[in-house]
């Protein structure tokens, strides 16, 4: 069909001969790294060869928003707790938009996200949530100073080429930053590499060193020195063990960085 | 089948005299257009299918691109094909007629009913021709707001165009934020490139060195300048697609015949394919009416009208945006649509976007492609629930 209301073109030939396929499956960085993200998988699932722990929870809620509540990713309801009520909230790579839409439903915030997969903002779209298809290490450069409260990126970081200045850019756009991440300072992750010598592939980190999409893995304690580098004020920082649980117990950072299964981080802009 | 004269003269027949309904404007209510002339009288052609509901808050507009009409969904009356837009509207489509009702009228200075260069002049008695005032993006929403206006619409729950149409819901979101409820603009840009008009401009020259153009006053002659016209489309047609298309539809595959023939004829498949996209096009089209709507397509920036930056005209837009591109589309690419996503985060309006993987090159918004469709629907139902529509 050409641009017209009726000459046979190109497009009418088209219209019958291509029927509408099944959308192709985008292999994207900021999504598909999220998969194995559950920190509720059992401890030591992924250590044994073969061992099938499932990774995901139940994702088809019977009833939007309670059970949708009730299965929320414990980090997800941990950041939640982070964020005031009402706020502008920017969720970089947001996936299929479920931490938005939690944050809609108990915060009430004002929210947008950044989303690599167009599958994945196709979901997002659905859910009414306001979602750019694009790239964080390039995008986030377009958004004003101060557009937002609070500038999420959730098991993210480690997939950007370039954390440093995804991280600043998040600074400048927003009062506050929200980062979690995977601790490749983590103790089984330390088995895996000190003892077995092997890259560690873990209910955490599932993939294979050679089609990893996560490219810059950092621990902890790194995070914390990057955090001094670009001059960001720590307000809150929450390791979670490998069951989702905050580690509660007061440590030092050498710790957190073998308990921790993920770094969960509240950042103000200036030390 | 239709005779090319026989359509030819129908399609003369609906500038004045459209087969679908007319809002007329007298005297009263004359078109302030950007060229600085009041238009009156003036009139409006247009469709509307599915119904108004009670609270007045389910209406959609629909604008067409370039050389579209008011018939996006039903069978068009001069050339017996089915609208053009019907596979993302109807009953139980993404754009669902049996939730919505949808309105699609003619752009001002188009010749499908629409007061335009082919409509008569009550002055004279004629053909406008020449003598019609330029036209603008801004004169055609103008135009479709008096229209809304007079079918008792306060506010539109979606605003859904490509290309040119896409243009004018951008339009449309600056001018009237408050009567849009959402807002999808596709496979557009926010102002016509350098590019895109020098594409116009060969076209325009092409109609106007016809010499049966007549200067215009080809209707006074009972000419049309058809060759120019012809040329002009099919060179605008090729901007439509993408290399990659043309050589997955055409390749360098010959035209019923087994060697080249060491002659101007239409050896390659591609160039029968074009000269019967010229062909066929010319018998509908009027030929001031492709000079007047290609001119409105150049002349628009939006950010022009706001100080030169785009932002500033969606400032405190509440309007949710759904921006839609292609990736083989290289009249409107990617690169437009994300100026536009730019703009409305810079002015914090709600916006998503979504580029579509296509080879189908600009005319793909028109076609089926996987992920348009479902993110169309996905949106519109998104939307639909936020403004309580049942």
């Amino acid at each position: 069909m050409s641009e017209e209301t009726g000459a046979p073109g190109a497009g009418e030939a088209e219209r019958a001969a291509d029927a509408p396929g099944p959308d192709e499956t985008e292999s994207t960085r900021l999504s598909v790294k999220a998969a194995g993200a559950f920190p509720g998988a059992t401890v030591l699932g992924g250590l044994l060869p073969g061992g099938d722990v499932p990774r995901e929870r139940p994702r088809q809620a019977l009833d939007r928003g309670s059970l949708d509540d009730f299965y929320a990713r414990a980090d997800h309801v941990l950041i939640a707790d982070m964020v005031e009520s009402g706020a502008r909230v920017l969720d970089v790579g947001c996936g299929d938009g479920s931490l938005l839409a939690l944050l809609a439903r108990r915060r009430g915030v004002d929210g947008r996200g950044i989303e690599l997969s167009r599958q994945n903002v196709g979901e997002c779209l659905a859910k009414g949530l306001a979602v750019i298809q694009g790239d964080a290490d390039t995008d986030l450069a377009d958004y004003p100073d101060d557009a937002f409260d609070y500038v999420i990126l959730s098991q993210t970081i480690q997939a950007t080429r370039r954390p440093r200045w995804v991280l600043e850019h998040m600074l400048r756009i927003g009062r506050r930053a929200i980062v979690t991440f995977p601790n490749f300072g983590h103790w089984r992750v330390r088995i895996e590499l000190g003892l077995k010598g092997r890259m560690p592939v873990t209910d955490n980190l599932p993939y294979s060193w050679y089609d990893t999409p996560n490219i810059h893995f950092c621990t902890i304690r790194d995070f914390v020195s990057l955090c001094r580098e670009v001059g960001a004020g720590m307000e809150r920082a929450v390791a979670l063990d490998a069951s989702g649980q905050p580690v509660r117990v007061n440590l030092p950072w050498w710790a957190w960085n073998l308990l921790g299964d993920q770094g969960v981080f509240l950042l103000r802009r200036g030390g | 089948m239709l005779s090319a004269r026989r359509i030819t003269e129908e399609a003369r027949i609906q500038a004045d005299e459209p087969a679908s309904p007319v809002m007329r404007f007298g005297a009263d209510a004359p078109l302030a257009m950007d060229a600085g002339v009041a238009l009156a009288p003036w009139q409006i052609a247009y469709q509307t299918y599915g119904s108004l509901n009670a609270e007045r808050s389910n209406a959609v507009l629909i604008c067409h691109a370039l050389t579209g009409d008011q018939h996006v969904a039903n069978v068009h009356p001069v050339t017996g094909k089915p609208g053009w837009w019907e596979t993302l509207i109807g009953p139980g489509k993404p754009i669902d007629t049996d939730r919505f009702f949808v309105i699609c009228a003619n752009v001002l200075g188009g010749c499908m009913g629409t007061t335009g260069p082919a409509s008569t002049n009550p002055e004279t008695g004629q053909a406008y021709g020449l003598d019609f005032p330029l036209v603008t993006i801004g004169d055609m929403v103008r135009a479709q707001a008096m229209l809304v206006d007079r079918l008792g619409i306060e506010s539109l729950f979606a605003v859904v165009g490509g290309s040119m149409g896409g243009m004018q819901v951008l339009q449309w979101a600056a001018t009237y934020p408050e009567r849009v409820f959402a807002a999808l603009p596709i496979a557009t840009g926010a102002r016509h490139s350098a590019q895109n008009i020098a594409f116009h401009e060969v076209g325009r020259q092409a109609v106007m060195a016809d010499p049966d153009w007549r200067g215009g006053r080809y209707l006074d002659h009972g000419v049309r300048p058809h060759k120019g016209l012809a040329v002009a489309r099919m060179g605008a047609h090729v901007t439509y697609l993408s290399e990659s298309a043309l050589h997955r539809k055409f390749g360098r595959r010959l035209q019923d015949r087994a060697a080249p023939t060491f002659s101007f004829d239409a050896d390659f498949q591609i160039e029968s394919y074009l000269r019967h996209q010229g062909i066929s096009f010319v018998e509908r089209f009027d030929a001031n009416s492709y000079l007047y709507v290609t001119r409105a397509m150049d002349y628009f920036d939006l950010a022009a009208e706001h100080g030169g930056a785009l932002a500033g005209a969606f400032r405190g837009a509440r309007t949710r945006f759904c921006v839609i591109s292609f990736t083989s589309d290289w009249l409107f690419p990617t690169s437009d649509s994300r100026a536009i996503v730019h703009a409305l985060n810079a002015a914090a309006a709600p916006v998503s976007f979504v580029e579509i993987e296509s080879d189908k090159g600009h005319d793909a918004f028109l076609l089926e492609e996987p992920g348009l469709f479902g993110t169309i629907r996905g949106f519109v139902e998104a939307a639909a629930r936020a403004r309580g529509i049942a």
